[in-house]
């Protein structure tokens, strides 16, 4: 049981008050893509806030998260090894495009000269090469979104939850950095969860879909 | 995974043990920190009650009596030193607050008030004294105005009028109005979007309200809320102002503060009794303008709302509108005017009345001024960058120990704001008259037997700046999106690395510019450095002050620049270097 891999929900529900939000158990595996989806205000973020360590005490949870045979009860978010993505990209306005990546590449990776090869292979591989010492305020929507998906895989998240990620972007670039997203999620074999609204992002992430929103759900 | 027993409470129901203690301590930061800035408010209230009724065993006072204020009533002129300080104190209140609403009203959300906005921020740096002194080269019988009315009207002599000093304190009243106005305006600038101003104007207006109708009644009390601390201070200062008063009030009788000053300063200790009796009165005038200014709101407010239910839309407000800059521009170009006239001071050779400008420039002035004010400028400068660096410090434990206990990074939903009862102790020191518990430290000072000290002043100027501080970074503060942290931890930074690189580095042009703010405060402060410094550590401001009364006209205006020009620095410094860090950052650019 502990040996499961990939990210596990047992019987993980969220209240607020008296009212239960909402009530998931869920067996994410490594590559795998799980599409949470549901009407506005169903508690789909607030579930990736939960499995991410960041709730806000207003709401009370019950029910475990194991993630690779650890429980992450308990941990600190900066414990938990789980990388996040956002409708924003939010890259530190204060840090160039390579500081940002800096800023997010493991501290295991040592020596100048190494950490910033790496980062500019992360770069490459979000099809940025060249914009190290970029201004992030100057790149584009999209271009963002990449950089933003490059500094959370470079700090080698074991799991990856996705707010909405797509939701700023423009149908093109879209497609593209959706596109990108899965790829990567699945060449890493890492688990990964997507909140969304849009149907196409779901069949893009070409996983077991689940809807929240007061009903019972296991996947 | 069907074999594990339903979870009944999960560990997520309670926050582990560590976080919870560590929540509980952030939570008691606040409190700690606005605590011990408030205490010696209560303590020097104290030092100062107890001669008032006869206790000061160091100089003899060991029985209880009634005799300090039996001698404060026997005082001539006392009556008129209240009513001076009574009035000055509403009167300075009210045209300054009526000067910005009428502003605000007519011209939010146009280019005249974003103009306004950046015009009148840099006149904040101006001190009270070098504008009470800049005002005073305006408006006396041989300044500037008398010499522009007498080109016109071919007057060889300055008119013998007494302006400066008058008995009724209009100057000093004058000179309080045009410092505060642009203070109230910056702060309903910042209040203005909370209260989502732009959009209950236009709700206002298309309910078919005129502008000046629809901004008093629709979105002015919600600004008025956000703003009453800081009015309170400027009723509470005016009613026990004493540098100003000495530059440009009465002298006979002067307000009470005036008078509380001289007899701390007296020769004969014994005098003390009766300072410190005049100190404990002066917090009942104090007390009296608050409270007569809370009636005034009450009766404005049900005004107000009368007004609002009326169905009344006052859409022919041309006229209001027509004046309704007036307030504002005239305090704005009386502090501008006031530091030309001190510059051409600064520089006069001679410079006899009618003449419009002096018939020489020379500076002459400046190298003295500079070489007298060398040791009193570096006071000053480690006096204010001490403060500034330590209220900065205090300030941000403060804020974020109140971020984290209301739910740090966790909470994203609704914004943090400090508790009204911190806000409220943090403005303690500044509503209480600084003559009434500065004086009360002094004569601890004295019973302790401690020396006077640079500690000792710093600790003191903290209590001032703290405050200003606190009211300048708290917005940033918590505006600032949780998200990033959030980031930072889900890329496995901890929480103070978090601190250090990402929210302190985003937000350093805020705390640099509260930083300024505080320095700026401090600079300024005359009272707390006279009484604790005793004479013995002059910064520019006593000494500016001190030649207030028969100075030499140029060496005056050349005290009262380099006293503003600390200020400046420190401003300019705070917008430039911010904007040196963030020159290829775009997203660091403020607006």
């Amino acid at each position: 049981m502990s040996e499961t891999t990939g990210l596990l929900l047992e019987d993980v529900a969220i209240r607020r008050g008296d009212r239960t939000m909402l009530a998931v158990s869920a067996h994410v595996r490594p590559g795998d893509v799980l599409t949470v989806m549901g009407p506005s205000g169903s508690g789909k973020s607030t579930l990736l806030a939960m499995i991410a360590g960041f709730l806000d005490p207003v709401f009370a949870a019950s029910g475990r998260v194991v993630l690779d045979g650890r429980d992450l009860s308990g941990l600190r978010p900066e414990q938990r090894r789980i990388g996040l993505l956002f409708q924003d990209a939010l890259l530190y306005p204060h840090l160039s495009v390579g500081g940002n990546l800096l800023f997010g590449l493991v501290a295991d990776v040592r020596g100048r000269a190494l950490r910033r090869r790496t980062a500019e292979e992360a770069l490459r591989e979000v099809g940025l090469d060249g914009c190290f010492d970029r201004d992030p305020a100057t790149l584009s929507g999209g271009e963002q979104a990449r950089v933003a998906l490059a500094r959370t895989l470079l700090s080698q998240p074991q799991a990856l939850l996705l707010d909405e990620p797509f939701s700023r972007l423009d149908a093109d670039r879209r497609q593209a950095v959706r596109a990108l997203v899965f790829g990567l999620v699945a060449g890493r074999k890492i688990p990964a969860m997507l909140v969304t609204h849009d149907h196409d992002d779901a069949l893009a992430a070409g996983g077991p879909i689940v809807e929240i929103g007061g009903a019972s759900s296991t996947v | 995974m069907t074999d594990r027993p339903a979870v009944a409470v999960s560990p997520y129901d309670e926050v582990p043990p560590a976080r919870g203690r560590t929540a509980r301590a952030a939570a008691a930061v606040p409190w700690l920190i606005a605590g011990l800035l408030a205490l010696p408010v209560l303590v020097g209230l104290a030092g100062a009650a107890l001669p008032a009724v006869g206790y000061l065993p160091a100089i003899g006072g060991t029985e209880l009596s009634l005799e300090p204020f039996r001698r404060l009533f026997a005082e001539p002129g006392l009556g008129a030193s209240l009513a001076l300080s009574f009035a000055s104190g509403l009167a300075t209140t009210v045209v300054s607050l009526a000067g910005v609403v009428v502003f605000v009203a007519a011209f939010s959300g146009t280019r005249a008030f974003a103009l306004a906005r950046q015009a009148l921020g840099p006149l904040l740096a101006v001190p009270h004294a070098a504008t009470a002194f800049g005002l005073a080269f305006l408006i006396a019988p041989s300044g500037l105005l008398f010499r522009a009315a007498a080109t016109v009207t071919g007057e060889t002599q300055p008119p013998d009028l007494l302006i400066i000093g008058d008995p009724l304190g209009l100057a000093m009243m004058a000179g309080l109005v045009v410092k505060e106005m642009p203070f109230l305006l910056l702060v309903v600038f910042a209040a203005l979007p909370q209260a989502d101003g732009a959009r209950r104007l236009q709700v206002a207006r298309a309910l078919g309200y005129g502008r000046i109708a629809g901004f008093g009644l629709g979105v002015w009390p919600a600004v008025y809320r956000q703003i009453r601390l800081p009015v309170l201070a400027v009723a509470a200062y005016a009613s026990s102002v004493v540098d100003v008063a000495l530059i440009l009030g009465p002298s006979m009788p002067a307000p009470l503060a005036v008078r509380v000053v001289a007899w701390a300063g007296d020769p004969d200790l014994t005098v003390r009794f009766l300072a410190s009796a005049g100190a404990v009165l002066q917090v009942g005038v104090t007390l009296a303008v608050l409270a007569a200014w809370i009636g005034l709101e009450c009766i404005g407010g049900g005004l107000c709302r009368r007004l609002a239910t009326s169905g009344r839309r006052f859409q022919t407000d041309a006229a209001v509108r027509a004046v309704a800059p007036v307030g504002v521009m005239v305090a704005g170009v009386a502090v501008v005017a006031g530091l030309a006239a001190l510059a051409l001071w600064s520089l006069a050779g001679l410079w006899s009345f009618p003449a419009l400008l002096p018939s020489s420039l020379g500076l002459a002035t400046w190298q003295r001024a500079l070489a007298g004010t060398a040791g009193a400028m570096a006071t000053t400068l480690v006096i204010a960058a001490a403060a500034a660096a330590l209220a900065c410090l205090a300030v941000v434990a403060l804020l974020e120990g109140r971020r984290r206990s209301a739910g740090g990074a966790a909470r994203s939903s609704e914004r943090v704001r400090l508790q009204p009862a911190i806000a409220g102790l943090l403005y303690v020191p500044l509503i209480i008259p600084q003559v009434s518990f500065v004086f009360g430290l002094q004569v601890l000072i004295l019973a302790l037997g401690l020396s006077p000290s640079l500690c000792l002043l710093v600790v003191v100027h903290l209590v001032f700046v703290a405050p200003y501080v606190a009211l300048a970074l708290a917005d940033p503060w918590f505006a600032l999106d949780p998200r990033y942290e959030r980031m930072a931890a889900s890329l496995g930074h901890a929480g103070a690395a978090t601190f250090l690189r990402v929210r302190v580095p985003m937000l350093a042009g805020p705390i640099l510019i509260a930083a300024a703010i505080g320095f700026a405060t401090s600079v300024g402060l005359y009272l707390p450095t006279l009484l604790i410094g005793a004479g013995r550590l002059p910064t520019i401001t006593t000494e500016a002050v001190a030649l207030a009364s028969g100075g030499n006209n140029r060496t005056l205006a050349a005290y009262a620049l380099l006293q503003t020009a600390l200020p400046f620095l420190a401003f300019a410094l705070a917008s430039l270097v911010p904007a040196l860090l963030a020159r290829n950052r775009r997203g660091m650019r403020p607006g």
